[in-house]
């Protein structure tokens, strides 16, 4: 197939389709709504399943249901609806069904703004819901990637029975990209043999999240908490950028990950030896990895559009072994590439050792004057 | 010796749709009974092999251990949503949901009226025993005005808690709706009126009608202090009053029906 001018949001809502998603359930809300508009045509002209629910949690219970019936089905939202949909998450990850969720991240807390954010970082890498459960988010930085990794999160969903988020923000749900779109896949013919799909010649099958004596429940925990140490194995995921030489290492995900390219590259024809890391998985994080950088390199600069969410992982994983510095930039701002720079810059020639936390004081001091001085 | 041979009908027996199981409800509860009446449905439709039932947080939510077909377990209050997610994608099949007033007439408010505003085609079997059984007794969106629970120990109050809300009136309203109907299981003959409620229900369902539920007056002598005896005349004698029975919504196609 060849390369089309794409817009983010109908182009991952195309993903799914041709990943052989069955049913959609949504409910409208910025940035993520052209996704809910994009399958109200596509989904009823193939004969698949489209309902704009009630509210966030409807939907989001329907997109349950459908997961029970064995069928592929997703929803797509941001924050706020992320938040309402907590509840179920937690069911579905309970009762170990596969389901996928996209959240096109926007600035918060409360109703924030519509603006590009990684905010939900915590909520979604964490978890979100209740109890004991481990989903596993995806962090595309392009068009193309969200598309790739929308096939690949069907396909994890079902091996693991897990629960898998794509995380994106409102720039990549808006922005129209270059991209290729992969061929049709065939719908699945027969249910899996756990689904619901009516008791014939067989036993009932009973998907359920209950497990009334505790026992039973320790059981099941270390189930999930097992497969998710066999998910941590084998599916860590991440792309590195002119890291064979550098001495300072930017970590970065998703589009604040792509800024940073940007201005490592500028930074490299500078002849600052500088790369980028930039995780693909957010979880299961790339944590063997990160620890593997920090003793090559005697920097790293963490780059997030939030507080320093990712920051915290990214430390437990580099333990104390080189100095880790913070840029970011909040509430649905997105960084320029020469934010990154002058920052690349400054990390390039510093010397000194950051005492723990101190890497969010000195970030925000720069920050504010930054403010101040308008940019 | 010679054994005389009586000729045996079999008058009763345990439905195909139901499992041989130990109930855990307690002595005197309806929810045995509707279980049953849902069961015999299911049998005579001969629609076992096909039914995927959904069910809710409270007393029934261990329905599936009784129940002889597929079974799902939803949150509390969203077993419409689930059911719509399971409708949808497999029409196929004869999907159902067993709820609860405090599942169905509370916390599940928004999914109930929305199933029902869109025509949703399931079927909905709802429990209205006036209580929560399984959290000990509290207050549930139908419990009578004046009737004391675990968190109206002094009685509903409508002054400050507002008045029970009557959910087959209310549905009613609702285009969406096909059927709906409200009996109850205080004596036999009003639960054979129940049995034919549930028959008609699922056979809306089973021909596209749209949305049906069958709201059933229950006995909760537990949670309500009473005897199971004195449990069935308090659904004649203070519920009946204020729910009363009969149908509520019937669109011409399911009054053309005959079961």
């Amino acid at each position: 197939m060849a390369k089309e001018l794409l817009k983010g949001n109908e182009a991952f809502a195309e993903a799914a389709v041709r990943a052989g998603v069955e049913g959609f359930f949504g409910y409208p809300i910025t940035p993520a709504s052209e996704f809910l508009e994009y399958m109200a045509k596509r989904m009823p002209a193939l004969g698949r399943a489209f309902l704009q629910a009630e509210s966030e949690i409807a939907a989001i219970h329907m997109v349950y249901g459908a997961a029970c019936a064995g069928k592929r089905a997703l929803t797509a939202t941001s924050g706020p609806g992320l938040s309402l949909m907590s509840e179920a998450l937690s069911y579905i990850a309970g009762t170990e069904v596969p389901a996928v969720v996209v959240n096109v991240m926007r600035g918060g807390p409360g109703l924030g703004n519509i603006a590009p954010s990684q905010s939900d970082y915590n909520q979604m890498v964490k978890g979100g819901g209740h109890g004991d459960y481990f989903p596993i988010v995806l962090a595309p930085a392009t068009v193309q990637e969200a598309i790739d990794y929308i096939t690949l999160a069907f396909d994890l969903a079902d091996k693991y029975r897990s629960l898998v988020f794509i995380v994106v923000d409102g720039n990549l749900g808006q922005m129209m990209e270059s991209a290729e779109l992969p061929p049709m896949r065939e719908l699945r013919k027969e249910p899996p043999e756990w689904a619901v799909y009516g008791a014939k010649d067989r036993d009932p099958n009973i998907l359920t999240s209950i497990y009334i004596d505790p026992p039973d429940e320790e059981i099941t925990n270390i189930r999930l908490l097992k497969r998710w140490m066999e998910i941590e194995k084998n599916e860590v995921r991440y792309k590195e950028y002119d890291l064979d030489d550098a001495e300072v290492a930017v970590v970065s995900f998703g589009v604040a990950g792509r800024v940073c390219s940007s201005a490592v590259k500028t930074a490299r024809e500078e002849g600052i030896k500088v790369g980028l890391f930039r995780p693909i998985t957010v979880a299961p994080f790339p944590f063997k990895q990160i620890e593997a950088l920090s003793k090559r390199v005697k920097r790293i600069l963490v780059v997030e559009m939030n507080t320093g969410q990712m920051l915290d992982d990214v430390k437990r994983a580099v333990g104390g072994r080189v100095p880790v510095e913070f840029y970011g930039r909040i509430g649905g701002v997105t960084p320029f590439p020469d934010e990154i720079l002058d920052e690349i810059r400054r990390i390039n020639e510093s010397e000194d050792a950051i005492e723990d936390g101190m890497e969010k004081v000195q970030w925000l001091e720069r920050l504010e004057e930054r403010i101040a001085r308008g940019e | 010796m010679v054994m005389e041979k009586v000729d045996l009908n079999l008058v009763y027996e345990r439905p195909e749709s139901l499992t041989e199981t130990t109930t855990h409800y307690c002595p005197g509860c309806t929810h045995g009974t509707a279980h049953r009446l849902v069961a015999e449905v299911l049998d005579e439709m001969g629609i076992r092999e096909k039914a995927i039932g959904v069910a809710p947080v409270g007393c029934s939510v261990f329905a599936y251990d009784y129940f002889n077909h597929d079974f799902v377990e939803a949150a509390h209050g969203r077993a419409p949503a689930m059911a719509t997610g399971i409708k949808r994608v497999r029409p196929e099949n004869t999907v159902y949901t067993y709820q609860g007033d405090g599942d169905l007439a509370s916390i599940g408010m928004g999914e109930i009226v929305h199933a029902a505003i869109r025509g949703e085609n399931i079927t909905v079997i709802f429990i209205n025993n006036a209580i929560y059984g399984m959290t000990g007794g509290q207050m549930a969106p139908t419990t009578l005005p004046g009737m004391k629970t675990t968190s109206s120990p002094l009685g509903r109050d409508v002054e400050i808690v507002g008045y029970p809300v009557r959910m087959a009136e209310m549905l009613a309203t609702a285009d969406g709706a096909s059927y709906v109907v409200r009996q109850s299981l205080h004596d036999p003959a009003h639960v054979r009126k129940a049995k034919k409620a549930i028959r008609k229900a699922f056979e809306v369902q089973e021909r596209g009608l749209g949305f049906s539920i069958v709201e059933l007056l229950s006995a909760c002598p537990t949670n309500w202090g009473l005897t199971p005896v004195e449990a069935l005349h308090f659904v004649r004698d203070n519920m009946v009053p204020y729910f009363p029975l009969g149908d509520y919504k019937v669109i011409d196609e399911v009054a053309k029906l005959r079961v």
